[in-house]
């Protein structure tokens, strides 16, 4: 019996649990409920092949995807104060940081990098959704500040990809000032002349559509994102009535003039890569070749007069 | 009819007792005035006590209270040749949002602040304070001609923040506010800012960036209601006190947090107590403060503004 069970039983179990089949290599679509293999799920950006919905991804991720080659490097961000109010509701603040911070490996919702675009140095700042909604306290404040600070430092134009359900109610009025504190950052990159592009993703909405995402020279959103100001239902509640087919989809704002461009993610790298060449006045560079550092913009470049719709500079009387 | 809160009962009571015995006094009739004259007392004694141990979510009805000084009341009062501005130049006027050009205490400046309306009728004209983007490009319109002419401006807080509505969203509430801000943080004039009573969230900030900023004693400002916040994160309306609490909403929460610049006090029992004097004391303050700011320079000023901001939070210690 001894050999039986100390022996022969652990080899067997060990023999079946390594055929056994993984739970993550499928994937479900949560708009169309088809099952996708992981593999394919990745190959494809996490757009799902048979509805086109486009997941939400995590910072991380999303700069894998959009730098050249996957290669760029990110700096580290400032430490912000965790929970300033000691705020608790059902759960402590300090336990829900915990919590996201071992899900996710993150220190919190924003990862800043530098790398390449189509060859055009750039700095991306990138939110995650999946770190308490993308919710913006003092961290994410400060990692929009920091990252506009080194896109003016490189003289790279600065990308910025929301993906936040607004405020950060747990830092209560913190939450509020990081409202004027990003969007101070962003009137440094463009005084020092250089492009900020917002690329919307879903979802944005509240105090950081109202701040630094709805102020970019260029707004291009992710085909079907959610994007506006207060939630869905709250304005249904107001209203007391259905909203229209499509509303505060990307699609839906374009029809309303609140973003430039839609597009899917696989087209989104090329569409950054254009654009920046047109309005830095480069030549197309082929992808994936990193420029020598000689090429970077000259220092104190501003946009021409000629291009002053694309990118005014804002400390004209006016403008 | 005066208007009470639920913890002024008692208050009410006795000024109720006041009135009964004014009433049926006769001339000369020295017990009743002994008594009223006690009553009074006594009343002042309570106010006094309620007052200076508000809760938040006292506070924040204070805050609301429907005979607190509006800016319909603070222009009559403060602003000679008041001179208000219409329209964004691109859809409507909002009437949430009110601006224009004035003398204050003899200097020209350009005036904005949300309007909550004093009765009814008003309160549906100026969309209860609930700006749509219309309201927000008109004061943005406002803060460039400040700009234009070195104008001083003076913005007054008073929303329960920005409307939530379709035709808002459509015409973008989000764009709007963000550019407002941008414009506030860009001018290059002195900007003072004064929360009269409610600072809603996005809605307030939009015009609140200023050099100066100052909060009555009794007023609030935060990123969410607290109703909202309640039904979000505990996920019931009956926590809205809980959440009042939470959020640090209270004008001395925020100055210990070191987002305001200075706390207005109110007169006994609150600006609905005493509107006139209210207005006089928020007069003296913007007067003192426009002193001291509009001898320096715009860029300055500005670049101050703009640092003031960034810092903010930084120094803050749970």
């Amino acid at each position: 019996m001894n050999w039986l069970t100390n022996f022969v039983r652990p080899k067997l179990r060990a023999l079946v649990n390594r055929k056994s089949v993984p739970e993550n290599l499928w994937d479900k679509c949560p708009n169309c409920s088809q099952l996708i293999f992981h593999r394919e799920l990745e190959t494809n950006l996490y757009v799902c092949p048979h509805c086109n919905h486009h997941m939400r991804l995590s910072a991380e991720k999303r700069l894998k995807l959009l730098f050249d080659g996957g290669d760029y490097h990110r700096i580290e961000l400032p430490k912000a104060p965790a929970d300033p109010l000691r705020f608790r509701d059902q759960k402590r603040y300090a336990d829900r940081l915990r919590d996201a911070r071992a899900r996710s490996k993150e220190d919190d919702a924003i990862a800043v990098a530098h790398g390449t675009v189509g060859g055009i140095p750039v700095v991306v700042a990138a939110l995650d959704f999946g770190f308490m909604g993308g919710s913006m306290g003092m961290a994410v404040g400060s990692g929009i500040v920091a990252a506009a600070r080194l896109a003016v430092t490189q003289l790279a134009p600065l990308i910025v990809i929301p993906a936040s359900g607004g405020a950060r109610m747990q830092e209560g009025a913190l939450s509020l000032m990081q409202m004027p504190r990003t969007v101070v950052a962003v009137q440094e990159v463009k005084e020092a002349g250089l492009p900020y592009i917002v690329v919307l993703a879903d979802p944005t909405t509240g105090g950081v559509t109202a701040s630094f995402a709805m102020l970019g020279d260029l707004h291009i959103a992710e085909t079907g994102a959610m994007i506006g100001f207060a939630g869905a239902r709250v304005i249904e509640q107001t209203v007391r009535e259905t909203l229209p087919e499509g509303f505060q989809r990307a699609e839906y704002l374009l029809e309303h003039g609140m973003v430039d461009i839609v597009v899917t993610r696989r087209a989104l790298r090329d569409t950054l890569a254009r654009v920046l060449s047109l309005l830095l006045r480069r030549e197309p560079t082929p992808d994936l070749l990193e420029p020598p550092r000689t090429e970077r913009l000259p220092a104190g470049r501003r946009p021409p007069e000629d291009n002053a719709h694309v990118a005014l500079p804002d400390d004209t009387p006016g403008a | 009819m005066k208007n009470f809160l639920d913890f002024e009962k008692p208050i009410a009571e006795l000024e109720g007792k006041i009135e009964e015995l004014r009433h049926l006094s006769g001339e000369g009739d020295f017990n009743i005035a002994d008594e009223v004259s006690k009553l009074q007392d006594k009343t002042e004694k309570l106010l006094r006590q309620t007052y200076q141990k508000l809760t938040p979510w006292q506070k924040v009805q204070v805050a609301r209270h429907p005979d607190r000084p509006h800016f319909n009341d603070y222009v009559a009062a403060l602003i000679e040749d008041f001179t208000p501005v219409a329209g964004d130049r691109c859809f409507a006027d909002d009437k949430a949002i009110l601006g224009g050009m004035g003398r204050f205490r003899g200097y020209s400046c350009v005036i904005i602040g949300q309007e909550k309306g004093a009765d009814t009728g008003e309160r549906v004209a100026h969309n209860f304070g609930m700006a749509r983007p219309e309201g927000y490009r008109k004061a943005r319109r406002l803060m460039e001609l400040a700009d234009r002419f070195s104008l001083p401006v003076i913005s007054l807080v008073d929303t329960p923040g920005a409307y939530p509505g379709v035709g808002a969203e459509e015409r973008g509430q989000a764009e709007a506010i963000a550019r407002c801000i941008d414009t506030g943080l860009g001018i290059r004039v002195p900007l003072l800012s004064v929360i009269i009573g409610e600072g809603g969230s996005g809605g307030a900030i939009a015009i609140a960036t200023g050099d100066v900023v100052m909060m009555l004693e009794h007023s609030i400002y935060s990123v969410i209601s607290p109703e909202g916040c309640a039904s979000i994160l505990w996920r019931s309306a009956e926590q809205t006190q809980v959440a009042a609490e939470a959020l640090r909403l209270t004008a001395q929460d925020l100055l210990g947090l070191g987002l305001i610049d200075r706390v207005l006090p109110e007169p006994l029992g609150g600006a609905h107590r005493d509107p006139v004097e209210t207005i006089g004391r928020l007069g003296d303050a913007l007067e003192s403060e426009l002193k001291r700011l509009i001898v320096q320079d715009g860029g300055l000023l500005r670049r101050r503004r703009r640092d003031k901001f960034l810092e903010m939070g930084k120094q803050v210690t749970p």
